[in-house]
């Protein structure tokens, strides 16, 4: 019985190893032919490994750096990504907080609007949120932020919500004996026992901001400010022959960082993913 | 508390309700009022009643879109979740190297659409250029596929996670009853695992679901539609509507459609949020 167990065990192992490596072949062609010149690039060899012939180093990626814009792209969404995320993490926190302690009417009207919100598709206020923006000057990447604050503040103060729920009031009535306001109240007490709930937040918000196409495309103004999925999306759409070789090295210069950034935190990444869905 | 608290309500309050107002209600509002009008700005709407709406109903574009986003939801949810599951199974078992494996499965997760689809456009049309078949852009029975092939890599890491979290859940006491009651693998399976992560099927159905109704970067970068708009889900058909097309009437077509898509969105998603919530088991 336990000799067949581990037999199969290994059959698994061995079967899961396949996949893996089939899993990341897309990221593997993708480097290969980033490193290939632009003449032998071509739709029917990009299964093929760079040859002596074809090998360009590292040309595209120098192409991709110095002309093509790639490090403006990579600041701007840097920047909008950590203000967004800290605005999102500081702001909905509160409101969260407030709505669950406070029973009223209107904390459980504000409450359900934004649940309601989360369900919403993007294209239903596109169109008059681009507008919005304009006209309210929200339109550069120094205060993207505050339109990000709004239409993700459904999903966090839904999350928060669900954790502070599960802080016990007594904690914060004993702090407000010992003369705390409820703004010390929250900072010294319940942002700490809040942090494991923020880094979950945090991720999967920094995931929608760092990733989101649509939102900045219709917000910024694309002949002056462009994050890393629009200026992919921007080399795809412009006239002319499309340059392979700088796109292919752009799209490795974009996964690279998420790569590492995951490697190097794919423990609260992945426990962070798993706590928030358990609330949400 | 509530007293104290009460009297801080616009420091903790008013930050998010304000950008809320500017980023979701206010757009929400004025794009339902918009969707009976005829307009180019918001400021140069005039009020047409329901003809938009009956226009967006008659448009053969939008329900072929429909028809095609219910059938790539159907193929997809079941898909990514059954491997998903069949993933997590196999990840709880302490096989040697699970971490490694949880690893490489959700990394594609965190890659983002647009850089998803054109990674997959890439493979996609030198496989079919192998095997001698149209590429992408001529080809709407690949690009279907191509999709479904796309969203389980992206999302089949993410959806795994969450099961395996619900699997580790249960405890091994339980399983363990029932094997000595006689019964199986298959029995455990069905009668025990699958029952108790009822909660984890819930949200991942939940969140396959609006994910494939809402899919749209995946969709713009791996097919844009092509060809001729046999592979546009809603989303797109939506805002090639609104930004693809010059006249008047199109962006008041746009925004009704936008106004039924939404409300077809929260219908499914309140339904689904029904049915398995009630094949839960309370614990």
């Amino acid at each position: 019985m336990k000799e067949k167990k581990s037999i199969s065990n290994t059959i698994w192992t061995i079967v899961l190893a396949i996949a893996a490596v089939l899993w990341m072949y897309p990221i593997f062609m993708i480097l290969m032919n980033s490193v290939k010149k632009e003449s032998a690039i071509s739709t029917a060899a990009a299964f093929s490994l760079p040859g002596a012939d074809s090998f360009a180093g590292l040309a595209n990626y120098v192409d991709a750096i110095a002309s093509k814009g790639f490090l403006s792209s990579l600041g701007f969404s840097f920047l909008i990504t950590v203000t967004s995320v800290i605005a999102i993490l500081l702001f909905c926190s509160m409101c969260a907080w407030y709505v669950t302690r406070v029973n009223s009417i209107i904390s459980k009207m504000l409450y359900y609007m934004f649940v309601f919100s989360m369900v919403v598709p993007f294209q239903m206020v596109m169109f008059t949120l681009s507008q919005t923006a304009d006209r309210l000057k929200l339109n550069t990447p120094y205060n993207i932020w505050i339109i990000y604050l709004g239409f993700g503040a459904g999903l966090a103060v839904f999350m928060f919500c669900g954790f502070v729920k599960s802080i016990p009031v007594e904690v914060e009535e004993a702090a407000m004996i010992d003369g705390c306001n409820p703004l010390q109240t929250f900072f010294l007490i319940d942002l700490h026992i809040l942090k494991p709930t923020m880094i979950s937040v945090g991720i999967l918000e920094a995931m929608w901001v760092w990733n989101d196409y649509l939102l900045p495309t219709l917000v910024l103004d694309i002949k002056k400010y462009k994050t890393i999925p629009m200026l992919i999306q921007y080399f795809r759409g412009s006239y002319g022959k499309v340059e392979m070789g700088p796109m292919m090295a752009c799209i490795m210069l974009t996964v690279i960082p998420i790569i590492i950034v995951y490697l190097a935190g794919q423990k609260y990444i992945i426990k962070g993913v798993a706590a928030g869905a358990v609330k949400g | 508390m509530e007293k104290a608290l009460k009297r801080y309500a616009p420091i903790f309050v008013l930050p998010t309700f304000a950008a809320f107002v500017i980023g979701f209600i206010w757009p929400f509002v004025q794009g339902l009022y918009l969707s009976f009008c005829k307009f180019t700005t918001v400021d140069n709407a005039s009020w047409v009643g329901i003809s938009n709406y009956i226009a967006a109903i008659k448009d053969a574009s939008f329900t072929s879109s429909f028809k095609f986003t219910v059938f790539f939801a159907v193929v997809s949810i079941l898909s990514i979740n059954i491997i998903a599951f069949m993933l997590a199974t196999l990840l709880t078992q302490k096989l040697k190297g699970t971490n490694v494996f949880r690893t490489v499965f959700f990394m594609p997760n965190l890659i983002g659409g647009i850089v998803l689809g054109y990674i997959w456009q890439i493979l996609i049309n030198c496989l079919l250029s192998i095997i001698g078949q149209p590429i992408l852009a001529l080809n709407s029975t690949a690009g279907y596929w191509g999709l479904i092939i796309l969203m389980c890599w992206q999302q089949i890491g993410y959806m795994m996670i969450i099961y395996i979290a619900g699997l580790q859940n249960v405890s091994d006491d339980l399983i363990e009853a029932a094997a000595i009651d006689g019964a199986g693998g298959w029995d455990v399976l069905w009668r025990i695992k699958i029952p108790m992560v009822m909660s984890s099927i819930t949200i991942c159905v939940f969140l396959t679901l609006t994910n494939s109704f809402k899919l749209f970067d995946q969709n713009l970068a791996l097919t844009g539609g092509e060809p001729s708009h046999s592979t546009e889900m809603i989303a797109l058909n939506i805002y090639q509507t609104f930004y693809a097309r010059s006249g008047m009437q199109w962006k008041g077509y746009g925004q009704a459609k936008a106004v039924i898509f939404c409300v077809i969105v929260i219908l499914i998603s309140l339904i689904q949020l029904n049915a398995t919530r009630s094949k839960e088991v309370q614990q």
